[in-house]
C-alpha cells in the first residue's frame, strides 16, 4: 500500500478511484493525470442545470482543491498520456515527463462520435461532453432560436428539453425508428416521444443527414437524404461516444469496444486496470462484454478496483443504474433492459408514472421507470438479491414489487 | 458562508462553511466529509445522501417533499421523523449553524 498508482483520466471514475484508495489506507503516491484544465467535474449536469444556470462551475466540482491537496492526491491536469510503457511500468506523458506506477489505472473515458459530413465543422455546429463544450453551448443558447439535435439518444433528448425550456423551436433528427432505441424499451421511447412533442419539439426518425448547410462560415441548416433542409443556427451532434481506448491498444491491451477488463477489472496486464466509460467487461446483469456508461458504473468500478489494490478484491457485480432528466420527467433504469424481448407496462396514469419490467429470454433483466423513484429503488434491490421474477408474476393484477421483493427474501 | 456542522455516528463532527445556495449534501462531497455517498449527484434519485437534522433545526429546514418522502423510505438506516435527504436541503444564512447527524450506513 506504499507503492505509487497513476489513473489515467480526471472523470467520475478517476476521481473516485483516487479518494477510495486513500480511503482504503493506501499510502503510496497516487496521481491523476487528465487532459482537461481544471479540477475533476460532474458531468450530469452539463446538459440539464448548467444550460439552464441553476449550477455554476464550482457547483459542478467532484471535490474542492482543498480535499485532493490534504488527501495528497496529486493532479496533473491539461496532460495527456503519450504512451504507456509497460515494460519499464511508467506512463509517457506529452509534455515529456515519466511517471512510474506500481499500478495503472485506465479512466480515459470516451469522446463524441463525430457525424462524417460536410459542414460538421461550420461554426454553430456543437457536440457536448466537457465543461468546454457546455460553456460554448450556455453562451449559444443565450442567442440561439433554432436548434436542430442531431441523435435521440440521452444527450439530445435532454438538451431538446433545455432548449425548448429556454424558447428554441427544436428538431430533433434521429436515425433510427425511435428515441433512445440503444438504450429503453419501445414502450418507453413512446412515453418520451409524446412529451417532447408536447413540449413542441418535431422529430424525424429514420433520419439520414447528408450535410450541414451554411453561410460565411456558419450553419444555417441541416440537409436529410431526401432533400430537406430543416433551417438551424445551433446544431447539436449527439450521436454517441467512442471508447478512448487507443493508448491501451497501442501498449498492447485488448480492446474490443473499450479496454477489455475480467470481472475483477484488471486487463491482461496484472499491473493495469481499466474502469468507467472506456471499460469493457464481463457483467453479470447483461450477456457478454459490456462497456456502461454512466456514473453508477464509473464510481461503482473505481471503488471495486480500490478495494483489490486494498486486498479486498471482489469481482464487479454492482446492479447498473442510470438516470435521465428530460424537462420534468424523471426516467430510471435498473439492470439493462436494452434487449428487452418481454416487457410488461404497469402505470399509474393519474399520478403520471410508469414502470416498464423488462425480461430477455425469459430472465427478469431490469425496470426502467418514469417519475417512480421509489419503485427504482425497489428494482435495484431485486436486482441485488437476484429475486426471480417471470411475466406472468409482473402482470398479475395487484403485482407490487416491494411485495414481490420480500416474499422472494423469504422464499431464500 | 453558513456552517453546516456533520456528526459522525461515533459523536466527531466536522464543519463546514458551506456556499450558500450549495445542498448540505453537495456542501460535505465536496468538501470531502465522509459518510454522505450522494451516488446520483443531488437528483433525488438515490437516497444516499440521508441525514437526521438536529431536533433544534428541524423545524427550519423546510418540508419533505413528495418525491423525496418516497426515496426516504427506502434509506438504508431507518427512517427518523428527523430524516432528511441532504441533496434537497439548500444552504442559506438562516441555516447558519445547521446541525446534522449522520446515519450508520448510506447503503
Amino acid at each position: 500500500m506504499t507503492e505509487p498508482v497513476v489513473i489515467v483520466g480526471s472523470g467520475q471514475a478517476g476521481l473516485q478511484v483516487g479518494v477510495s484508495l486513500r480511503e482504503a489506507g493506501h499510502r503510496g503516491p497516487v496521481t491523476i493525470v487528465g487532459d482537461e484544465p481544471g479540477l475533476p467535474y460532474q458531468r450530469p449536469p452539463l446538459s440539464k442545470a448548467y444550460l439552464l444556470g441553476k449550477t455554476d462551475e464550482a457547483g459542478l466540482l467532484l471535490r474542492r482543491e482543498a480535499v485532493l491537496t490534504e488527501a495528497e492526491i496529486d493532479l496533473v491536469a491539461s496532460a495527456r498520456v503519450a504512451e504507456i510503457r509497460r515494460a519499464s511500468q511508467t506512463v509517457l506523458l506529452s509534455d515529456g515527463r515519466e511517471l512510474p506506477y506500481a499500478h495503472l489505472i485506465l479512466a480515459t473515458g470516451a469522446r463524441n462520435r463525430v457525424l462524417p459530413v460536410p459542414g460538421a465543422d461550420l461554426d454553430g455546429v456543437v457536440m457536448l461532453r466537457s465543461l468546454a463544450d457546455a460553456r460554448e453551448l450556455r453562451g449559444r443558447l443565450a442567442v440561439c432560436r433554432r436548434a436542430v439535435v442531431v441523435g435521440a439518444g440521452f444527450i439530445g433528448l435532454e438538451f431538446a428539453a433545455v432548449a425548448s425550456e429556454l424558447g428554441l423551436s427544436v428538431h430533433v433528427m434521429e436515425a433510427a425508428g425511435r428515441v433512445m432505441a440503444r438504450a429503453v424499451s419501445p414502450e418507453m421511447s413512446a412515453y418520451f416521444l409524446e412529451r417532447h412533442t408536447e413540449r413542441g419539439v418535431v422529430t424525424s426518425f429514420r433520419a439520414a443527414v447528408t450535410e450541414i448547410v451554411g453561410e460565411t462560415g456558419r450553419a444555417t441548416g441541416v440537409r436529410t437524404r431526401d432533400g430537406t433542409v430543416v433551417p438551424a443556427d445551433l446544431v447539436l451532434v449527439a450521436i454517441g461516444v467512442v471508447p478512448n481506448e487507443e493508448i491501451a491498444r497501442d501498449a498492447g491491451l485488448e480492446t474490443a469496444n473499450g479496454v477489455v477488463v475480467d470481472e475483477r477489472l484488471l486487463t491482461s496486464d496484472p499491473n493495469i486496470s481499466a474502469i468507467g466509460d472506456c471499460a469493457a467487461h464481463p457483467n453479470p446483469f447483461d450477456e457478454g462484454m459490456v462497456r456502461l456508461e454512466s456514473v453508477q458504473n464509473a464510481v461503482d468500478q473505481a471503488r471495486t478496483v480500490a478495494a483489490r489494490l486494498a486486498g479486498h478484491g471482489q469481482p464487479y457485480r454492482s446492479v447498473p443504474w442510470f438516470w435521465s432528466d428530460q424537462g420534468r420527467d424523471k426516467l430510471q433504469i435498473a439492470g439493462i433492459t436494452a434487449g428487452a424481448d418481454t416487457r410488461i407496462v404497469r402505470s399509474e396514469e393519474a399520478a403520471g408514472r410508469f414502470m416498464v419490467i423488462c425480461f430477455r429470454g425469459g430472465r427478469f433483466v431490469g425496470i426502467e421507470t418514469v417519475n417512480w423513484p421509489a419503485e427504482h429503488m425497489t428494482a435495484r434491490k431485486l436486482l441485488a438479491a437476484g429475486t426471480a421474477l417471470t411475466p406472468a408474476q409482473a402482470a398479475a393484477e395487484g403485482f407490487r414489487l416491494k411485495d414481490h421483493l420480500t416474499a422472494g427474501v423469504m422464499a431464500a | 458562508m453558513p456552517a453546516v456542522t456533520y456528526v459522525r455516528p461515533d459523536g466527531a463532527s466536522r464543519t463546514i462553511e458551506a456556499d450558500e445556495g450549495v445542498s448540505v449534501m453537495q456542501a460535505a462531497v465536496s468538501n470531502g466529509v465522509s459518510g454522505i455517498d450522494a451516488d446520483c449527484g443531488g437528483a433525488a434519485s438515490c437516497a444516499t445522501c440521508h441525514v437526521y437534522v438536529d431536533e433544534a433545526w428541524i423545524e427550519r429546514v423546510g418540508q419533505v417533499g413528495d418525491d423525496e418522502n418516497d426515496m426516504l423510505d427506502c434509506t438504508a438506516s431507518e427512517r427518523r421523523p428527523n430524516s432528511r435527504l441532504s441533496c434537497q436541503i439548500e444552504m442559506t444564512s438562516e441555516l447558519d449553524g445547521l446541525v446534522v447527524r449522520l446515519p450508520e450506513t448510506q447503503s
